[in-house]
């Protein structure tokens, strides 16, 4: 129905476009004026104003059906059950009316449940109804409206472009919006997590171990015994942990082996390796991380593991060894692009004087460029940094599922990602704490690359500044 | 110390230094060597199955029908039962446990195969015709030499008895390898011999089609807004800030956007393609708008100042001349971006795509897997012939990335003005 719809848009705007563009200039000859734009403005203008205000209503409308629709079906359950029954019950019960309704309800549906399908039926035929007739006065209205405008000869240039303007603004706004709706949807489930869990049981408890909020019914109040221990199941310190430790590892590949090939294709290489071997540093970057997780867990591991078994050490088969070699490999290339360009972007007067004073080529760069280029290095790392905590694919198949806080490498460790995928695949309750978590665990680990990359940006742009 | 012994000293350090980057560039190179080697060595094999040829009598008695049979007796041949006649055949057995492990040796499709084959071919009753019957699973690891033959048979897949049939069909040249069509175009399966990533695909596809739907134009003009029209205030510089920071938000949080929002406040459709797309679209937005910011400065100013002077209005300035000298930059970005989405997992299985869809998606609100989805759950299956089918899944959609990444370095140097 919505495709019907819109196609009427399409073609009515269209033929409106001509209309308009055509009409112009009958006018303009009958009434002896001259058009003040030229006439497919004119066309534009009114097919502008009658295809616009008509999919904005779509739209909305798309958006708040569902939750009309809902309210009008649960407010009406409510009366005609007369239980003020709880809100999972009434939501569940709405479900089932949704699912019979469109013929995916299997079992026997009760009394209900029939009459309130043919209550939602009969909703959709009105919304539906309603839409039309307001899609279509809308069109009309607003048409008429603008070919009034049209006659009275009005700038249609500054109209087209004062409309284009304000999309260029709403675009540009959705990045903004996209923002606000990652730290809603974060906050919404965190809230109810931080109402549950006491934040500080949260930020420095020692044990992890969620499935204990699964054993309890959340409608039951707890008594304060058993709210103490589920208080004491959520300690995310063994994740962080875990997560600072791989990315640790990580650093500990990438920043000398991105550090040395970036300064290496800097300095050293001449244009022909410079061109073929910056390329391939960063294919590395455009590899999908479930290639490097299925790299590590099925060759990196296992290669660690029987190394380490010939070496007579105990070795987890998901060591955080492994993981943390394979991530570090997978941010070389945002170690190294990023130092090339600070590196590259230090003065060749500043080398000159070093070479002058009878330095070699290694003690230039040691004690002239690097110190100059440090505070972009410096960025590159954070930004590394906070792709490394980020990373979650890798984690998820190669690192260990238990919380476990340990300093072995050769140890099985877990992340905040591997966690929030792990509580969130697979079927979902939201009104346990063990979901809400997950949303805790997010809200944690945005805060902090938000952090870690709005130092990085200050320290690189600061730094550019200086010697352009 | 000498003048000499130091300066010595200094030049080794100098050649030391050096060979620490040429080292470092190596061990990077290294990587990449051994990441596609294995890819390679593994996952090629998995474009190839294994075959055995089954001779199969379509006599009209055999498959219960007239010489010219109606729909409904066509509809009501027992096609399983007709082919197992046949397996059975192969070897001759009374022991049940011999049969049993007799058939195991066939896809478990079998009759689909043959149904297949009968429905296509309306000219082959009453003829005797050997059909290439796709092999079991274990069968074809074996074929492929992925399988010991010299450890005890309870360490085995296949048992004794199979592989006395087995060599006596090697024998007879009844067993082939062919070209692997299930691979490209099934969805998946518990049965590793008739799994494919055509559903996979196919969901890709459509999640990339919303996710450039969304993510191009909208990423485009709010590029041209910030580039062209921005006015140098604090609005302004908030969403340049907040552009800037959401390309560098971990992937995962927008699968929690795409939780939170999507599936928990809208109730859209879980597990499919469209939620999917507008996750991803979500993500690729800032990836997008900074090269698309990038070539619009890129465009000189004498180009406005031209159009201007010549009396064009600013919108007609952008419209008819910035953005299209700006276009093979802009396009390029946005193939990038899209090739980066393509690669996108973590925010994928928060939303659902990890189910396990057997049917190929028929449009983008079925429920579907995508390729990078097909990697993580078939890396994470211990059998056998799911390992190879995990390295051909990368090897395609490695090659897809590198197909995009291309067309992006061509769209540039072939379009993109050089100005001087």
């Amino acid at each position: 129905m919505n495709i019907l719809i819109l196609g009427f848009i399409i073609i009515f705007s269209l033929s409106c476009f001509f209309f308009g563009k055509s009409r112009i200039k009958k006018i303009a000859s009958i009434n002896q004026f001259k058009p003040k734009a030229l006439p497919h403005f004119y066309g534009f203008y009114l097919s502008l104003w009658c295809a616009l205000p008509a999919l904005l209503i779509i739209f909305l409308w798309t958006i708040f059906e569902p939750f009309i629709a809902k309210y009008f079906i649960i407010s009406s359950l409510e009366v005609s059950t007369n239980i003020k029954s709880n809100a999972d019950q009434l939501n569940l019960t709405y479900q089932k009316i949704k699912a019979f309704y469109f013929g995916t309800f299997s079992g026997t549906a009760s009394e209900q449940i029939k009459i309130g399908a043919a209550k939602y039926a009969s909703f959709v035929a009105m919304a539906q109804n309603a839409k039309i007739v307001l899609v279509v006065t809308s069109i009309i209205g607003f048409s008429l409206l603008a070919y009034k405008k049209i006659q009275n000869n009005i700038h249609a240039r500054e109209g087209v472009e004062l409309i284009f303007k304000s999309v260029l603004i709403i675009c540009s706004v959705v990045a903004v919006l996209t923002t606000a709706g990652i730290i809603f949807s974060l906050l919404l489930e965190s809230i109810k997590f931080f109402s549950q869990i006491h934040f500080f049981d949260f930020l420095f408890g020692l044990e992890w171990s969620p499935q204990k909020a699964f054993v309890r019914d959340a409608s039951v109040a707890l008594s304060a015994e058993q709210s103490k221990e589920l208080g004491k199941a959520f300690g995310a310190i063994p994740l962080f942990a875990g997560t600072g430790f791989i990315a640790l590892i990580a650093m500990s590949v990438a920043v000398p082996i991105g550090l040395f090939s970036a300064i290496y294709l800097a300095e050293y290489a001449s244009p022909t390796v410079r061109k073929f071997g910056k390329p391939v540093i960063e294919i590395l970057a455009g590899i999908p991380t479930v290639v490097y997780g299925f790299f590590a867990a099925l060759t990196v591991g296992p290669l660690i593991k029987s190394i380490g078994d010939i070496m007579g050490l105990e070795v987890s088969s998901e060591s955080a060894l492994a993981a943390g070699l394979v991530m570090g490999v997978m941010i070389i290339p945002f170690v190294s692009s990023l130092s090339d360009d600070v590196i590259n972007a230090v003065p060749q007067s500043l080398r000159e004087g070093s070479y002058a004073l009878g330095a070699t080529k290694s003690e230039t760069i040691k004690q002239v460029v690097l110190p100059a280029a440090l505070p972009g290095i410096i960025g590159s790392i954070l930004l590394a940094v906070s792709r490394a905590i980020g990373e979650t694919m890798i984690v998820v198949m190669a690192a260990g599922l238990a919380a476990n806080l340990t300093i072995n490498p050769l140890d099985s460790t877990t992340t905040v990602t591997t966690q929030i995928v792990m509580i969130l695949v697979g079927d979902q309750e939201f009104t346990s704490a063990k979901t809400q978590a997950a949303f805790a665990l997010g809200l944690t680990l945005f805060l902090v690359t938000l952090i870690l990359n709005f130092i990085a940006l200050r320290v690189v742009n600061k730094y550019r500044e200086k010697y352009d | 110390m000498t003048k000499e012994q130091r300066l010595k000293k200094r030049y080794s350090a100098e050649k030391r230094f050096k060979q620490y980057g040429i080292v470092s560039i190596c061990m990077a190179l290294l990587f990449v060597g051994l990441l596609v080697f294995k890819v390679l060595s593994e996952g090629s094999s998995a474009f190839v199955k294994t075959t055995i040829q089954l001779e199969l009598n379509f006599d009209t008695k055999l498959l219960n029908i007239s010489n010219q049979p109606t729909k409904e007796e066509i509809a009501d041949i027992d096609f399983y039962d007709f082919t197992l006649k046949h397996i059975l055949k192969v070897y001759p057995t009374n022991n049940r446990d011999e049969e049993k492990l007799l058939i195991k040796l066939f896809t478990s499709d079998f009759e689909f195969e043959v149904k297949k084959f009968f429905l296509n071919n309306s000219d082959i009753l009453n003829k005797v015709i050997t059909l290439p019957i796709t092999a079991s699973s274990d069968l074809d690891q074996l074929h492929k030499g992925n399988y010991q033959r010299d450890i005890t048979e309870d360490r085995r897949k296949i048992s004794n008895f199979q592989l006395k049939i087995y060599d006596q069909l090697l024998e007879n040249k009844k067993i082939n390898k062919t070209f692997n069509n299930y691979f490209l175009v099934k969805g998946d399966s518990r049965n590793p011999e008739i799994a494919g990533i055509g559903g996979a695909m196919l969901g890709s596809f459509f999640s990339i089609l919303v996710c450039l739907i969304i993510s191009f134009p909208i990423a485009l003009l709010a590029a041209v807004y910030l580039e062209e029209f921005a006015p140098k205030n604090k609005f302004t510089d908030f969403i340049e800030i907040n552009i800037n920071n959401l390309a560098a938000v971990p992937s995962i949080v927008f699968g929690l956007l795409g939780l939170g929002i999507l599936l928990n406040v809208f109730e859209l459709p879980r597990s499919t393609s469209l939620v999917g797309g507008i996750t991803l679209a979500l993500m690729t937005l800032p990836r997008i708008i900074i090269p698309c910011r990038a070539s619009l400065k890129a465009v000189p100013p004498s180009i406005r100042e031209a159009a201007l002077a010549v009396g064009a209005s600013k919108v007609q300035t952008v419209i008819h001349h910035v953005v299209p000298l700006a276009m093979p930059g802009t396009l390029s970005g946005t193939i990038i971006g899209l090739a980066q989405a393509l690669g996108e997992t973590a925010p994928l299985l928060l939303i659902g795509m990890v189910a396990f869809v057997v049917q190929v998606p028929g449009n983008p609100l079925d429920p579907s897997a995508s390729l990078p989805i097909q990697v993580y759950l078939w890396s994470e299956s211990a059998e056998r012939g799911f390992v190879e089918k995990t390295s051909a899944t990368i090897m395609v959609l490695l090659g897809f990335l590198i197909v995009m990444n291309s067309l992006a370095v061509y769209a540039r140097q072939k379009f993109e003005k050089k100005w001087i």
